[in-house]
């Protein structure tokens, strides 16, 4: 097999310049709303702290986008359960699935009577949000 | 106080002139450039996609070799052969004149599926009947991911190079649903490897139970029938033979009861998985007319050929799910749609049907982990 796709960067360069460069005019900002204080221009205060709040927010935002979209790569196997029955008693054991398992396959005897038991299922079980339109 | 607008730029510091700047910078590259920034996302989020259709291939692959090796205990490396066989094609047969192309079609997938056991038999030679079966499974799953991202890549290269939006832009449009298909394929990897019963073998489901402490016989490659007494009917109830992964050939197996009969068959009943539409419930039960087989459409073919031929009524029986459902571990909501299918096809045998009548039931699907 041909291997030439890219190959995919954690943080990109780019993208890691436009959060510091965002993050350095927050704490500029923070610097100037602190003179502007001291000087006794309220109004340059409010300005300051605005544009500092809103380069941190953005800055913390981006951030924690990427995290996000790193945690949806892993992928997890769901769990199956077989559901073994015996025809004579009743008697019913739920277990993770094994391979070899089949729907219908008669397998060990029943600790209760002694008969052979038989898988009658075999499923996976997902819980699923409640949908507006569902 | 709170400043004017006309104040929230201060131009006597200097952070102010920088935003003065940078605001000024932002119009100019994006009136200029605003076409190929949005190429770039647009790149950038196919990037992405690709780098995890490389990830599932790749897994899809390992499990695959990890299967073999763990099924058929081969004697030498199973890897070059597994790469090998993730290339494999099947070319389609011409149709430029249609007439006799169903036929084609058959002898090519035949083909393929007798190639591909053999391969399998040669990858893995102490696997038995079902474990091959399994295998092949496995094989086409992780052949199924090969293709999704080559294609993929094909088509992001190809933008990247030409640095046209449109080549982008409808590989970009189209990306979710193909990521889905993807991960579909990946959760089927894991069900075909261990033997897990699938959201598509919901129709075998229904005839196996129907089946269940009846004699059944061979009628078809692959197909085993049972004759079933129901509501005081007889009834062929038919279905791929588990519990290895198999399809059969259920067109041609219906086919074979239809004319040991002499066409005295008063209806036919196929149950089938069927794709659903968002917002509908997974394992809703629904009824209609016409031959519910999905595939390449072959056996759908010979079914419609014969009913016609006979003038036999056929109703259909689905069970809804999506696409992942269908090729992922069956779900606890279509496990118990078989036995409401069940109740639906007694109730259609009543309506339908009087007493002493002969009629067939075919669930249709993958019926790998099903017994019959």
């Amino acid at each position: 097999m041909s291997e030439t796709a890219p190959s995919m960067k954690k943080f990109s360069f780019f993208f890691l310049a436009i959060v510091f460069i965002t993050l350095a005019l927050s704490i500029a900002a923070f610097f100037q709303a602190y003179d502007a204080y001291m000087l006794g221009e309220i109004e340059n205060v409010y300005f300051f702290v605005l544009i500092g709040v809103s380069g941190l927010a953005l800055s913390t935002y981006m951030v924690f986008q990427t995290r996000r979209r790193a945690l949806k790569l892993a992928f997890r196997p769901p769990r199956i359960a077989t559901t073994i029955l015996c025809q004579k008693c009743g008697f019913k054991n739920i277990r993770d699935f094994e391979r070899g398992d089949f729907i219908f396959k008669e397998t060990e005897e029943c600790p209760k009577c002694k008969e052979k038991t038989k898988i009658t299922s075999i499923f996976r079980e997902v819980k699923e949000k409640k949908k507006r339109w569902g | 106080m709170i400043p004017e607008v006309s104040q929230l730029f201060p131009q006597d510091n200097i952070l102010g002139w920088i935003i003065q700047i940078v605001w000024l910078a932002f119009f100019v590259v994006f009136m200029f450039y605003g076409q190929r920034i949005q190429m770039y996302v647009m790149l950038r989020e196919v990037q992405s996609s690709l780098f995890r259709l490389k990830l599932i291939r790749d897994k899809g692959r390992k499990t695959a070799i990890a299967t073999i090796k763990e099924l058929g205990k081969p004697k030498e490396d199973p890897t070059p052969k597994v790469d090998q066989f993730l290339e494999y094609i099947a070319i389609a047969p011409q149709n430029m004149d249609p007439s006799g192309i169903v036929w084609k079609l058959e002898h090519i997938l035949d083909v393929r599926d007798t190639r591909f056991k053999d391969e399998v038999k040669l990858m893995a030679p102490e696997a038995d009947k079902t474990q091959v079966n399994n295998l092949e499974n496995t094989l086409e799953a992780a052949l199924a991911l090969n293709i999704i991202y080559k294609v993929i890549r094909h088509f992001y290269l190809l933008g990247k190079k030409t640095l046209s939006l449109y080549i982008i832009m409808q590989i970009q449009m189209i990306l979710p649903l193909i990521m889905k298909e993807a991960e579909a394929f990946a959760s089927a990897l894991k069900a075909f490897s261990s033997g897990q019963p699938i959201g598509d073998g919901a129709g075998a489901l229904v005839a196996a139970k129907l089946m269940q402490g009846h004699k059944k016989r061979k009628i078809a490659k692959d197909v085993v029938v049972a004759t079933v007494p129901l509501e005081g009917r007889t009834a062929y109830v038919l279905k791929a033979e588990g519990p290895g992964g198999n399809v059969g050939k259920p067109g041609e197996a219906m086919k074979n009861i239809i004319e040991e009969n002499g066409g005295k068959i008063v209806t036919l009943i196929v149950i089938d998985a069927a794709q659903k539409l968002e917002g509908e419930k997974t394992g809703e039960v629904a009824e209609g007319v016409g031959v519910a087989i999905g595939g390449p459409g072959v056996e759908q073919y010979k079914v419609e050929e014969t009913v016609l031929k006979y003038k036999i009524p056929v109703n259909a029986v689905i069970i809804k799910e999506d696409i992942g459902d269908a090729v992922s571990p069956m779900r606890k909501e279509i496990f118990g749609a078989a036995d409401t299918a069940i109740e639906r096809i007694k109730r259609l045998i009543l309506e339908r049907t009087k007493k002493g009548d002969s009629l067939i039931i075919a669930g249709i699907g993958n019926t790998i982990g099903i017994g019959q």
